[in-house]
């Protein structure tokens, strides 16, 4: 009986690790369909399409080439060495060690790619970490990056840094025993990077070995599901939601902005002759809707999947006009704002059993300034850079509607502007009756 | 350009029971603003060339609201939509072709929902057909080795993808186009977009339209192409700033075809 408690041990620890996951999972879909809904069901094979392209090809990652090979690398080393993970978990509830070596040549070549690919991650991740620590470069030390999501960049570099140094050191212990000829550890793999670290536990004991290779083993993944579990509450769940995000992301030309229906209707109804003013409308518009978003659950679902899916790469921020010339708009806040914001109602459901208890703050003003709002240019160069098709401009144009046309509090030249178009059809003082002057000027 | 221009409204054409070829959308800034008024000028003369029966809507055209949704006035934007597409539909308007980035992108992109179904190209898209079916050429003479620089504008570059027309038609002047380091979908707005036009920017270190100057100038250009009349104040004031007015002119691409003709 005894000899079982590790399988049991295991599947123990797997089970809470998956299962602490998908609860997690469900609060965030919970999260995200606190958004207005949002019809996204056109065009399906388009949709594949860019998941596809963006997502699974990384296509926008390589418009910034040495940022992008780097993590091109570290995605595949991902993708890839989960197929090890694969062989961990069925060894972890089976009791078996390399259950999938009968594969032969085969296998050698699997884990040899795998060392190799651990091997470019470890590089990737370290030249990842001097960027952000020692280079500088300026969109990672932007004010928004300051304190959580400073350190939050780091940790996932020194997590990923441990769980492939641990699958190494596995291997190569592993790889020793084997020409110890210990029992139990079946000749199989090639290990093209661990044989030269095994070369540090040369003239150690076979059961000191054994320890080694077993704590490498349990530390890799257990470090797996705490990773695993970690996203959650990181920056990183893109590594999930950016193939979605793709799916549901724009697929209109970028200067399409969307035409609120609520608006239509009410215009149409002003501007029908025939319109009776005072008739009855149906009680489903007993309550008129809130024009624009001045919280997150006034913005849509893609927008709140979106603020989930930003991994802070801050592309966006360092292609916007405004950030570059020192205001205080940075896309990358905007998208970081609504999140914070999303997890704090979150929190709030939680806290009152699935309702939300107004606690007083909202999106605009306690996070978003009607500055960085006003600053915008609208020119998409935001989404434009972004990797995984954010669009944080959607974002500020329905945080200027509720602005205008809940509470009229644009920048006084704007309301000029406005009411020069009201009164005469142009954004100008002119008479509209002077429209063709030009020709004969 | 004192020339006599041709130009007939779309009543005129009512009148004489005729449907003109293309509808030019002069916008607000074409009608009023007394730099993109010659923006106008210009791209009617090409049009009179090109012998195109073109009409415009005169006093009936107003503002395309495109302005007032940036800046997040959606009622505004709709009212003026929906008054304009009256007109349009009620005129039976096909296609329309604009010099203005903005009411290109909106017409096109923001009007269909609400009615308003044309078939919407921007000038130089129109420019360029002209000259691919032969109805214009130019001499080509004017610009011959001078170096220009197209500042792409947001509306029509990154927001609908049109980056080669432009180029292409100024690459018959016969100049040597030269490309800014950012450009095409990485062009830097001249910051007038999002309504930034009508209002002072925000507390920063520098204007955004001095900031693209310089991108400009760095290709030593003698010409700064734009093809949206709100870049082309932005550029000339930011040649300003750079104190270069004397050496670097902005002309739309539509005037510096007019003159190559």
């Amino acid at each position: 009986m005894t000899a079982y408690i590790p399988n049991i041990l295991f599947a123990i620890l797997l089970t809470l690790g998956i299962g602490f996951f998908i609860k997690n999972v469900k609060k965030l879909s919970r999260n995200i369909k606190l958004g207005r809904d949002v019809d996204v069901s056109d065009n399906k094979t388009q949709r594949w399409k860019n998941m596809a392209r963006i997502a699974l090809g990384q296509t926008k990652m390589v418009v910034r080439p040495i940022a992008g090979l780097l993590h091109i690398i570290v995605y595949v080393g991902f993708i890839i060495i989960n197929i090890e993970v694969l062989e961990i978990i069925i060894d972890g509830l089976l009791g078996t060690h390399r259950i999938f070596a009968p594969l032969g040549s085969v296998y050698d070549f699997l884990i040899g790619s795998f060392e190799i690919l651990a091997f470019l991650v470890v590089v990737s991740v370290v030249v990842f970490w001097l960027r952000r620590n020692a280079i500088r470069l300026k969109r990672f030390i932007k004010p928004e990056m300051e304190g959580w999501p400073k350190k939050d960049g780091n940790l996932i570099l020194y997590i990923e840094l441990v769980l492939m140094a641990l699958f190494l050191t596995m291997n190569a212990a592993d790889f020793q025993l084997q020409q110890l000829g210990a029992e139990h550890y079946v000749q199989a793999g090639a290990f093209p990077v661990s044989q030269y670290i095994a070369g540090l536990f040369e003239g150690l004991s076979a059961s000191t070995l054994i320890i080694i290779e077993r704590a490498a083993w349990w530390l890799h993944i257990l470090g797996i599901l705490a990773f695993l579990n970690y996203l959650y509450y990181s920056k990183h769940l893109h590594i999930l939601l950016a193939f979605p995000n793709t799916y549901y992301g724009r697929l209109k030309p970028q200067g399409a902005f969307s035409n609120v229906e609520s608006v239509t209707k009410e215009v149409k109804l002003m501007m029908d002759p025939s319109a009776d003013p005072f008739a009855a409308t149906d009680d489903s518009e007993a309550e008129p809707e809130k024009f624009g978003a001045s919280d997150v659950m006034d913005l849509n679902w893609v927008q709140l999947l979106n603020a989930y899916t930003c991994t802070e790469c801050g592309r966006c921020t360092s292609e916007c006009p405004a950030n570059q010339t020192g205001k205080k708009l940075s896309p990358r806040k905007i998208m970081m704002d609504t999140r914070d914001r999303l997890e704090e109602v979150g929190k709030n459901i939680d806290a009152n059993k699935g309702d939300f208890v107004p606690d007083g703050k909202q999106l605009l003003d306690d996070y978003i300034s009607r500055e960085e709002l006003w600053a915008c240019t609208t020119c998409n160069a935001c989404v434009e850079a972004c990797p995984v098709s954010i669009d944080p401009l959607s974002i500020i144009v329905e945080m200027r509607r509720f602005l205008v046309m809940e509470q009229s509090a644009a920048p006084t030249e704007l309301n000029n502007m406005m009411s020069n178009i009201e009164n005469n059809g142009a954004p100008w003082p002119y008479n509209q009756m002077d429209r063709l002057n030009w020709v004969n000027e | 350009m004192s020339e006599k221009l041709i130009v007939k409204t779309m009543e005129e054409f009512m009148a004489e029971g005729k449907q003109p070829e293309i509808l030019f959308w002069v916008g607000s800034a074409g009608s009023y603003d007394d730099r993109a008024k010659k923006i106008s000028r210009a791209f009617v003369k090409i049009l009179n060339k090109a012998n195109v029966d073109f009409a415009v809507l005169g006093p009936e055209e107003s503002n395309t609201g495109d302005v007032a949704k940036r800046a997040g006035n959606e009622f505004l934007f709709q009212m003026q939509a929906m008054m304009n597409i009256e007109v349009l539909n009620g005129y039976e308007i096909k296609r329309i072709v604009t010099c203005d980035p903005h009411s290109f992108n909106t017409l096109k992109n923001e009007y269909p929902s609400l009615g308003g179904n044309y078939d919407v190209i921007h000038h130089t898209q129109y420019i360029k057909e002209l000259m691919d079916s032969g109805r214009l050429s130019l001499e080509g003479k004017t610009y011959k080795e001078k170096r220009i620089t197209f500042h792409d504008p947001c509306y029509l570059g990154r927001a609908n993808s049109v980056y080669d027309a432009p180029r292409d038609i100024l690459k018959k002047t016969n100049a040597n186009i030269v490309e800014m380091k950012r450009h095409k979908k990485t062009a830097l707005c001249c910051g007038a977009g999002g309504a930034q036009m009508f209002k002072e920017p925000e507390k920063g270190d520098m204007d955004i339209n001095v900031m693209r100057t310089k991108d400009a100038l760095e290709t030593n250009p003698n010409i700064i192409a734009t093809g949206c009349p709100y870049c082309n104040t932005m550029m000339t004031d930011g040649i300003k700033a750079h104190e270069k007015e004397d050496s670097v002119t902005v002309l739309d691409v539509a005037e510096l075809i007019a003159n190559s003709i």
